[in-house]
């Protein structure tokens, strides 16, 4: 997207980029055009790079205080909350960090979704967006079990003993898995290692992102192609960096309240409690931000079926490229979408509640019925949509607002502007 | 569009007190005022005194600590003893040390390092001194329990005959706040059980209090800081967004566009 060649000024720069051009990176980062009229959903983008950095730098030092052992591993937390220094803190920004960091994730989707971010030419980044998820669901879910308290313990047994309903080959998965025949040290440590592997996965294909985010530009509210980035955009630094920089800090005032003055409101009381493989929880729940996809799989009476409806549940967001055959892209110019998008935003928070529930009576019905639904908007309501919906008319351009049906279209022709839908 | 939204808002509202109704059967606990709650909440100094000598008088004789030491005692945003204090508390405990030069395993009086005693040897011996059932460790209780400190301050308060219709086995009791209503321990408190130093009448309400506050502290040592360092953090947050807001109109004032 760079409009013009980059040279050092200085002999050394030019010297050293000849060989690495690393000034040529830098100076594309700050110049990159950014769609002007990009709102503050956008600037969750930047947010979650906050968060992935803030949960492997204290990651790394929870590790060095941490110990990965079924009889030692819970003593470590409250050594870590009680006698390391600032212990405490670290590890209530780290639990905290989780939260925030999928609560940021929820919206940079569904700001996606609404905005058709996903259509043709960004499918790729929205892919490696979705691995991206998955990896942080599975990063979220060890990490909850490394406490080794009891909702660690019996979360990390339900979850498991999914793998369980593969054909044939599940129950010596599970053994694998396990490294025994139940959740033990071995599993605690194994776990360990990967939920310290995985976060530095992500940090790789979160470049791998950013990059394919670079090569089209970024998407923006109204959805169409830049016509003029000399009109359209403005430089990445500073007027972006800014912006981000200011929605950043108001989402860390927020991060700040529950850091510091509701710490444990999003985890479950019963991780206070040493993992005990002899006494099982009342109710076992996953964090609230899995809460959604549990609520599918316990809909499903069958166990093998529920467990495939909860991966399709996730797998066909990355088909939603070609499942929405719209050609217009943001939400604004399609009134009929507009209204599923908020019935799919209700029924997604209904599946979360529900989720929370116990699966019986009304709640299972509910979470039925959402269920479906959630299947019926992806592979029926979005492709039928396409064709069916009457759109509105969208502007010629960022900047100008003449629209490409309106009467004025020979007069905004004129002007050099090229009609793109 | 907008009348779309609403309704399925309404059916959720709906649908969501229906289910909420269903769960409202449990006993309301006992509410009391809590110095600590609050950004600017701290511990009362002479309430966690008291309720460290409820715990020790009371619940130790069965409830192990086994994250707290003694030289927790003495620090800042604690009970606050003296050091001497401290000493003589850890010094009144016997701890097993060893092996010695013999081999042999001895006993000697606490020192601050030591971790606090436990009532019994190991799970097993404390399940078979209180017929099958396993007293908690209490360092962490109230982060352990859905209700928090209300929950603990009203069960240490909800022992009633039970019900007509429910009978209880030997060595059960009643309990209204207790998930099911049966627990395994008696009750425990009664006026003027133990004879606080610093004159304070010693009704069981008081003691549930005192005791509460110090299984708080026990479970959050560094409350106080916390709270402290939360608000200036977010004061320091706030100050420096509303640089950057200004910051940003202007740079943005460059260019047409709003921002």
């Amino acid at each position: 997207m760079s409009e013009h060649e980059y040279t050092p000024k200085s002999k050394v720069g030019k010297w050293f980029n000849d060989r690495l051009p690393l000034l040529t990176l830098a100076n594309h980062l700050t110049d990159y055009p950014t769609p002007k009229n990009l709102n503050y959903w956008w600037t969750f983008g930047g947010i979650l790079t906050f968060c992935l950095i803030t949960q492997i730098v204290t990651g790394l030092v929870l590790a060095m205080h941490y110990i990965a052992h079924a009889d030692l591993a819970f003593g470590s937390v409250e050594h870590i909350m009680r006698d390391v220094n600032y212990g405490w803190l670290i590890r209530y920004i780290h639990a905290n960090g989780a939260s925030m960091f999928f609560l940021a994730v929820y919206i940079h989707i569904f700001r996606s979704l609404f905005y058709g971010s996903y259509k043709s030419p960004r499918e790729i980044i929205w892919i490696i967006g979705i691995i991206i998820y998955l990896l942080m669901m599975a990063a979220a879910f060890l990490g909850y079990v490394l406490p080794w308290g009891q909702m660690s313990f019996w979360g990390a047994t339900v979850i498991t003993n999914l793998f369980s309903a593969i054909p044939l080959v599940g129950e010596g998965i599970v053994t694998w898995l396990w490294g025994g025949y139940s959740v033990d040290n071995p599993t605690l440590t194994r776990f360990f290692t990967l939920h310290y592997l995985i976060p530095f996965l992500i940090l790789g294909l979160v470049v791998l992102h950013i990059w394919a985010l670079h090569v089209p530009g970024n998407n923006n509210p109204i959805g169409i192609d830049i016509q003029k980035p000399s009109k359209d955009t403005v430089p990445f630094h500073p007027y972006i960096v800014i912006k981000d920089g200011f929605a950043l800090l108001m989402f860390m005032i927020v991060f700040a309240f529950f850091v510091f003055y509701t710490p444990n409101i999003l985890g479950h009381a019963d991780n206070y409690i040493e993992a005990n493989p002899l006494v099982t929880p009342a109710h076992i729940v996953p964090e609230w931000y899995l809460l959604p996809f549990y609520a599918i799989l316990r809909s499903v009476p069958d166990k093998l079926l529920g467990v495939i409806a909860m991966l399709s549940a996730i797998l066909i967001l990355a088909a939603l490229p070609w499942l929405d055959t719209s050609k217009i892209r943001s939400a604004v110019f399609r009134p009929l979408y507009k209204q599923f998008y908020w019935i799919l935003v209700a029924d997604v928070l209904i599946l979360g509640y529900v989720g929370a529930m116990p699966a019986e009576g009304l709640y299972l019905l509910i979470a039925r019925v959402a269920t479906a639904y959630y299947f019926l908007h992806f592979l029926v309501i979005l492709p039928v949509l396409g064709f069916k919906e009457r759109t509105i008319p969208v502007p010629l351009s960022i900047t100008e607002p003449i629209l490409a049906g309106s009467t004025n279209l020979a007069t905004a022709k004129n002007k050099d502007s090229i009609i793109n839908q | 569009m907008k009348n779309l939204i609403r309704i399925s808002l309404l059916i959720v509202f709906i649908v969501g007190s229906q289910l909420n109704s269903n769960a409202a059967e449990k006993a309301e606990y006992l509410k009391t005022d809590w110095s600590f709650k609050g950004p600017f909440g701290k511990f009362d100094r002479a309430a966690l005194q008291r309720g460290y000598q409820v715990y020790t008088e009371v619940c130790s004789s069965c409830h192990s600590m086994k994250y707290l030491s003694y030289r927790n005692l003495v620090q800042s945003g604690g009970p606050e003893f003296s050091e001497a204090q401290a000493k003589a508390i850890a010094a009144s405990f016997e701890v097993k040390d060893g092996p010695n030069a013999d081999g042999e395993m001895f006993m000697r009086p606490g020192r601050l390092s030591d971790k606090f005693v436990m009532p019994y040897e190991n799970e097993k011996a404390a399940q078979a001194a209180n017929g099958g059932a396993y007293p908690p460790d209490m360092t962490v209780l109230v982060k352990a329990r859905g209700g928090g400190v209300d929950y603990i301050y009203s069960l240490l308060q909800g022992y009633e005959d039970p019900p007509a219709g429910i009978t209880l086995d030997d060595g059960v009791y009643y309990n209204k706040y207790m998930y099911g209503n049966k627990i395994k321990m008696s009750n425990q408190l009664s006026d003027g059980l133990v004879e606080y130093s610093d004159g304070t009448n010693a009704t069981v309400e008081q003691m549930a209090k005192d005791v509460t506050t110090f299984l708080m502290w026990t479970a959050e040592p560094h409350l106080e800081t916390r709270h402290r360092m939360g608000f200036k953090a977010i004061v320091y947050l706030i100050i420096l967004t509303v640089l950057v807001y200004f910051s940003m109109k202007k740079i943005w004032s460059r260019i047409e566009t709003e921002v």
